[in-house]
């Protein structure tokens, strides 16, 4: 009882803290606009500046901070439940770089350009056969590799991902390699919502369900499936979610790493360490996340567009460091 | 006291010697005019093709053939192209190379070392850095009268400009990835020159700079001039373009398109972008 006190307690928390942010996200920006009126402007029909600001430049770019946030946050969890590793995340297993690159074969190639839905897609399709290889090589052995199998994955994405832009006779391509590994979501527009809004909620609809099937996965493989737990549909839901909410989140927003990971390791001992009580508490924390991380780029160097993942790198890295020393020990 | 005289002689010697080659080698560079002369940066290279003597000028580098970023592609079809390469440059034995001052230093460092001229030419911000540019190459290249043509021409068509009334319309400067020229850029003495406002100048940004969205929006420009719109294949820098935000703010303002070729480096084809956006501002170039 409890517990079921507190678990609501901290949604509550997460719940208030997401909202704040995503208005902070609307209400602050480059062209210093009085709270009030930013606000007001949301809902206004007329044409002026402040009301094209508001809805064509600012909503869009907190939607996709919270959908992304939220995106990261799930998938991480629901993939170190499934994988049953601590290290898994959509970043550090390639599932992310891999999306970039189906992205920036679409974008470059001029696919998407006659074909929008040809973005997402390709991103998923990416992110599909990353998930796909990390899956099928986890089976087979432990921690290790998992993470090993994913370090390769997200580095071939990645130089592929270098040459595709590098080879682009277009002379911007070349720069642009720092936005899909990093990821960002400036000048963002509803068009980029509208694309990748289906996408991720019919992958988090997926990864939602999961929760009773991960918390029966942690008593192992074979207990949970005479539990009832068919293993076959939750490895096609989990592999499917991911692939599609984090190859459209990546598509619009680029490769944002560590949210996942950083996350559901700090909620976990809050949740009793049940997944079904995880999975939306990290996705309201990965929004959160972002969504700070984003309002940080606008002031920490404004003008130098700064990119997303910079942060979520400072804050994740000395984070993962500490794992793997935590991880090093327990092994031992 | 023997070695540190053995030391004076030496360096005396070596001063002695640097001084002969210094004498030597400068009444050598400024009685003839260069015979062999490459070019190996977008902004010489076309001042170069204004200026050079016929067969003076041996080669230009190849983005001087790219009609996105140069503005005499058809001049430049008549020189071969390098790529700025030190190997290919030495090969085509040059006694003045000429090149930038921020690009291809590594290059320009190792040709130097191999005994070549190189001659840097900064990047013009004002219309009296190009004059100054066009009659530096003059000299270099031993053709002082043709420079002066040139800056002549210059300071007429300024001249008449300054006479025409300004219209005084705000203008924003708009390129890929959101980029505009403040102060400090020949794109804004073209502004200038063309009797506009600068939004960024105003906004007080110096040099060229990103300006974010929300700021260009807020600020309804009579005038948009785009730059860097075309490039094909597509690429995330030219999506500022077809921003919702951005499309409805042009629907407004009017857009005009302008190429960057023309202000990037100066020159003649500077005032050509000055009349175009005087044409954008509904000024046509007729002295009342």
């Amino acid at each position: 009882m409890m517990a079921s006190r507190g678990y609501w307690l901290l949604i509550g928390g997460l719940t208030f803290l997401t909202f704040v942010l995503f208005v902070l996200s609307l209400a602050l920006g480059p062209a210093g606009i009085a709270f009030g009126e930013s606000l007001s402007a949301l809902f206004s029909g007329d044409g002026g500046p402040i009301v094209l600001i508001m809805q064509e430049i600012r909503l869009p770019r907190a939607i996709l901070g919270l959908l992304t946030g939220a995106t990261l946050g799930l998938s991480g969890a629901v993939l170190q439940g499934f994988l049953r590793n601590p290290l898994a995340e959509p970043g550090l297993v390639g599932i992310s770089s891999s999306a970039s690159l189906g992205a920036v074969l679409a974008i470059y190639t001029g696919f998407s350009a006659a074909f929008p839905l040809g973005l997402p897609l390709a991103a998923l399709a990416g992110a599909l056969i990353a998930v796909i290889v990390v899956q099928a090589l986890a089976g087979s052995g432990g921690v290790l590799t998992v993470i090993l199998a994913g370090v390769a994955v997200s580095s071939f994405a990645s130089a592929m991902t270098s040459l595709a832009l590098n080879l682009s006779p277009n002379p911007f391509a070349a720069l642009e390699i720092m936005f899909w590994m990093l990821g960002s979501l400036a000048d963002r527009s509803m068009t980029h919502v509208w694309l990748a809004t289906p996408f991720i909620l019919a992958g988090w609809l997926m990864l939602a369900s999961l929760g009773r099937s991960l918390d029966a996965l942690t008593l192992g493989a074979d207990a949970a499936a005479s539990m009832g737990v068919d293993l076959n549909r939750t490895r096609r839901f989990a592999i499917l979610g991911t692939a599609l909410s984090v190859g459209a989140a990546t598509a619009v927003a680029g490769a944002i790493g560590f949210v996942g990971l950083v996350i559901p390791h700090i909620l976990r001992p809050l949740t009793g360490g049940l997944q079904s009580r995880l999975l939306p508490a990290s996705a309201l924390g990965g929004a959160s996340m972002i969504l700070a991380a984003d309002i940080l780029v606008r002031f920490v160097a404004p003008g130098r567009d700064l990119k997303l993942g910079v942060l979520t790198a400072i804050v994740g890295a000395p984070f993962f460091l500490w794992l793997v020393w935590k991880s090093r020990r327990d092994l031992l | 006291m023997t070695n540190r005289a053995n030391h004076r002689g030496k360096g005396a010697a070596l001063a002695a010697f640097l001084a002969c080659a210094l004498l030597s080698a400068i009444p050598a560079w400024a009685d003839t005019k260069p015979a062999r002369v490459v070019s190996i940066n977008l902004c010489t290279d076309q001042l170069a093709m204004l200026i050079a003597g016929k067969g003076q000028l041996l080669s230009v580098s190849a983005i001087a053939r790219d009609p996105q970023s140069s503005a005499m592609v058809k001049e430049a079809e008549g020189f071969p192209v390098n790529h700025g390469q030190a190997e290919e440059i030495f090969l085509q034995k040059p006694d003045l190379v000429l090149a930038g001052v921020y690009t291809t230093r590594a290059t320009v460092g190792l040709l130097k070392e191999l005994n070549i001229r190189v001659e840097q030419f900064a990047p013009e911000t004002s219309f009296d850095d190009v004059k100054a540019s066009m009659r530096r190459m003059g000299v270099l290249l031993g053709q002082e009268m043709r420079a002066e043509e040139l800056v002549g021409q210059i300071d007429a068509e300024l001249d008449r400009l300054k006479r025409l009334p300004r219209s005084g319309k705000l203008a924003a400067l708009y390129y890929a990835n959101s980029y505009t020229s403040g102060s400090g850029t020949l794109a804004h003495a073209a502004l200038e020159a063309a009797g506009l406002e600068n939004l960024a100048a105003r906004l007080g940004i110096q040099g060229t700079a990103s300006i974010p969205l929300e700021a260009l929006v807020l600020a309804m420009p009579d005038v948009v001039v785009a730059g860097d719109r075309d490039y094909k294949p597509p690429a995330l820098a030219q999506e500022n373009f077809v921003h919702p935000a951005f499309r409805a703010l042009i629907e407004h303002s009017g857009e005009v398109a302008m190429p960057v070729r023309n202000t990037v480096c100066g020159g003649p084809f500077t005032l050509a972008a000055v009349h175009m956006l005087r044409a954008a501002a509904g000024q046509e170039l007729v002295a009342r």
